[in-house]
């Protein structure tokens, strides 16, 4: 199995903050004002138990959730004043079940937005799409489909085909909660490479030994707010609150 | 007992027919079937598209087409509209052919409409939210990604609906065809009634059963290579729909 390889590679992470995020299904509140702060190149880690609304926090980052109020302020300006998909280009997701194109091929599923959202022609986004499959140590792959690559594989051609994008913020919801055990630290490596290339990530995760080692910000959310955030040493060592030593007992 | 044997196998006025039949019959019945699919797949698609929007307003119409079209018989369709459209004496419509296409597109259009629906609709939610992830548009996502795997996972119900158009376009005589313009149906209909005997309609028959009845395999064959295509793979968003062949009229 190929690893990582995207060392060297730099990104240019901006800043991201949220503010006071509130958002209802219905009549349920699920998040009741919190608050994010990422500086440029940062990796904030968001842990909390299931429900509490990590993934809608992080989905309204982007604008796949629409937030009943609250701003985000992108490299210090507000993204209200932004059209929605390029605020998407400039902050991409990678999910928990990859969400690959099942009928493309890697490099087609790197290459399809670059081609219909930058408006590359096809030769310029192959190109770039198969350095992306590189910079993910997937080149050797870029004519396989999702079927026929392991979750690990799968997961690492989504990461490529959001870094195609060239976004300022990653956003990462769980993305390596559906993979089997041994595929997952490729993936969290690939990870740790990007933060230390110096992009700007948000990375809600189950996995405790990633925050403490790459994390600069720990987010404990709960009950749709932020109860706690600092770096990683104070959140894991010195829980302030209660429900954050309740919650880390229940995990660690 | 021979008498009825007799009246099914006159092999002489078989063999009469025949020509008739394999040359402009079933070629007709051919363009009747592909134009009105063709035509049914565009208004299918709209309809499908309107039924999955957001917007009531949107999604109304289409259910009362829908409901419209599926809920009536093929023949009274055919009749009104093929009528409706001659009184209306607009000029280039006057001739059968494109009136009983456009009848049979109008119907066809409403199940497949129904078909397609059930298709996008089974492709997985985040085939669609990672395309808006990228920052493709709403249309985009729809076009480049979730519309054509949802398209591929009803071709099975697709063809059992251009069988059913092909014996749908029988009902095209209604609307008054000369010799030429005849379809399989009516040429046979025609030597039945001029011979007494219905052995013209057994050959016939047979005309639409070589149309229909490679069709069927196909449909098995697609149905099958899609449940062994979608084995191995551990995607769980790209399995064929169960009801693949739902929607399809008998
Ligand atoms: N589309 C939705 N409709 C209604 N409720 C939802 C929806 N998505 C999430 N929720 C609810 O919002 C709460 C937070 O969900 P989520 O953000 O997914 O939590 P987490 O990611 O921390 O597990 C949960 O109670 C969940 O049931
Ligand atoms: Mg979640």
């Amino acid at each position: 199995m190929t690893t990582a390889r995207a060392a060297g590679q730099r990104y240019r992470g901006a800043s991201l903050r949220a503010r006071d995020i509130r958002m209802r299904f219905g009549p349920v509140e699920v998040l009741r004002g919190a608050d994010l702060d990422a500086a440029a190149g940062e990796v904030v880690c968001v842990i909390g138990p299931s429900g509490s609304g990590k993934s809608t926090l992080l989905r309204c980052l982007n604008g796949m959730e629409t937030r009943t109020s609250g701003t985000v302020l992108l490299d210090g300006r507000d993204t209200a004043d932004l059209d929605v998909n390029v605020l998407r280009q400039r902050v991409g997701m990678v999910f928990q079940h990859f969400n690959l194109f099942p009928n493309k091929t890697a490099l087609q599923n790197v290459a399809l937005a670059l081609t219909h959202v930058k408006k590359m022609p096809r030769e310029r986004a192959a190109e770039i799409a198969l350095r992306r499959l590189g910079d993910v140590g997937l080149a050797d792959r870029a004519g396989h489909r999702p079927a026929q690559l392991s979750g690990g594989q799968q997961q690492r051609v989504a990461i490529a085909r959001a870094l195609a994008m060239e976004p300022e913020v990653m956003l990462f919801d769980e993305v390596t909660s559906a993979l089997d055990p041994e595929l997952v630290k490729g993936v969290l490596e690939l990870m740790a490479e990007l933060a230390r290339g110096g992009m700007t990530m948000i990375v809600v995760t189950h996995e405790m030994g990633f925050a403490r080692r790459v994390a600069d910000t720990v987010v404990f959310m709960d009950a749709g707010v932020v109860v706690e955030a600092g770096p990683p040493e104070q959140i894991f060592e010195a829980p302030a609150s209660p429900r954050l030593a309740k919650f880390l007992s229940q995990v660690l | 007992m021979n008498d009825l044997l007799h009246n099914f196998f006159d092999w002489e006025l078989i063999r009469q027919v025949l020509p008739d039949l394999l040359t402009y019959g079933l070629a007709n019945t051919l363009m009747l079937a592909v134009a009105s699919a063709l035509l049914g797949s565009v208004i299918g698609m709209v309809l499908a598209i309107m039924g999955l929007s957001r917007r009531r307003w949107a999604r109304l119409p289409a259910r009362v087409y829908t409901d419209l079209f599926r809920g009536l018989p093929a023949a009274l369709t055919i009749l009104m509209v093929g009528e409706g459209v001659f009184s209306a004496q607009v000029g280039w419509l006057a001739s059968p052919y494109p009136v009983a296409v456009l009848a049979l597109s109008l119907m066809s259009g409403a199940y497949i409409g129904e078909i397609f629906r059930s298709g996008i609709q089974s492709v997985d939610r985040g085939q669609g939210e990672a395309c808006r992830a990228l920052g493709l548009t709403h249309a985009q996502s729809l076009r480049l990604v979730v519309v054509p795997q949802g398209v591929r996972r009803v071709l099975p119900a697709l063809v059992n609906q251009f069988i059913a158009i092909i014996k749908d376009s029988s009902l095209v005589y209604f609307l008054g065809l000369v010799t030429s313009q005849r379809e399989l149906f009516r040429i046979g209909q025609d030597e039945a009634v001029a011979s007494g005997n219905l052995s013209p309609l057994l050959a016939t028959g047979l005309c639409y059963l070589i149309l229909t009845v490679p069709l069927t395999h196909l449909v098995n064959h697609i149905d099958r290579r899609m449940r062994e295509g979608s084995r191995p793979a551990p995607a769980a968003d790209d399995r064929p729909v169960a009801t693949a062949t739902e929607g399809a009229p008998a």
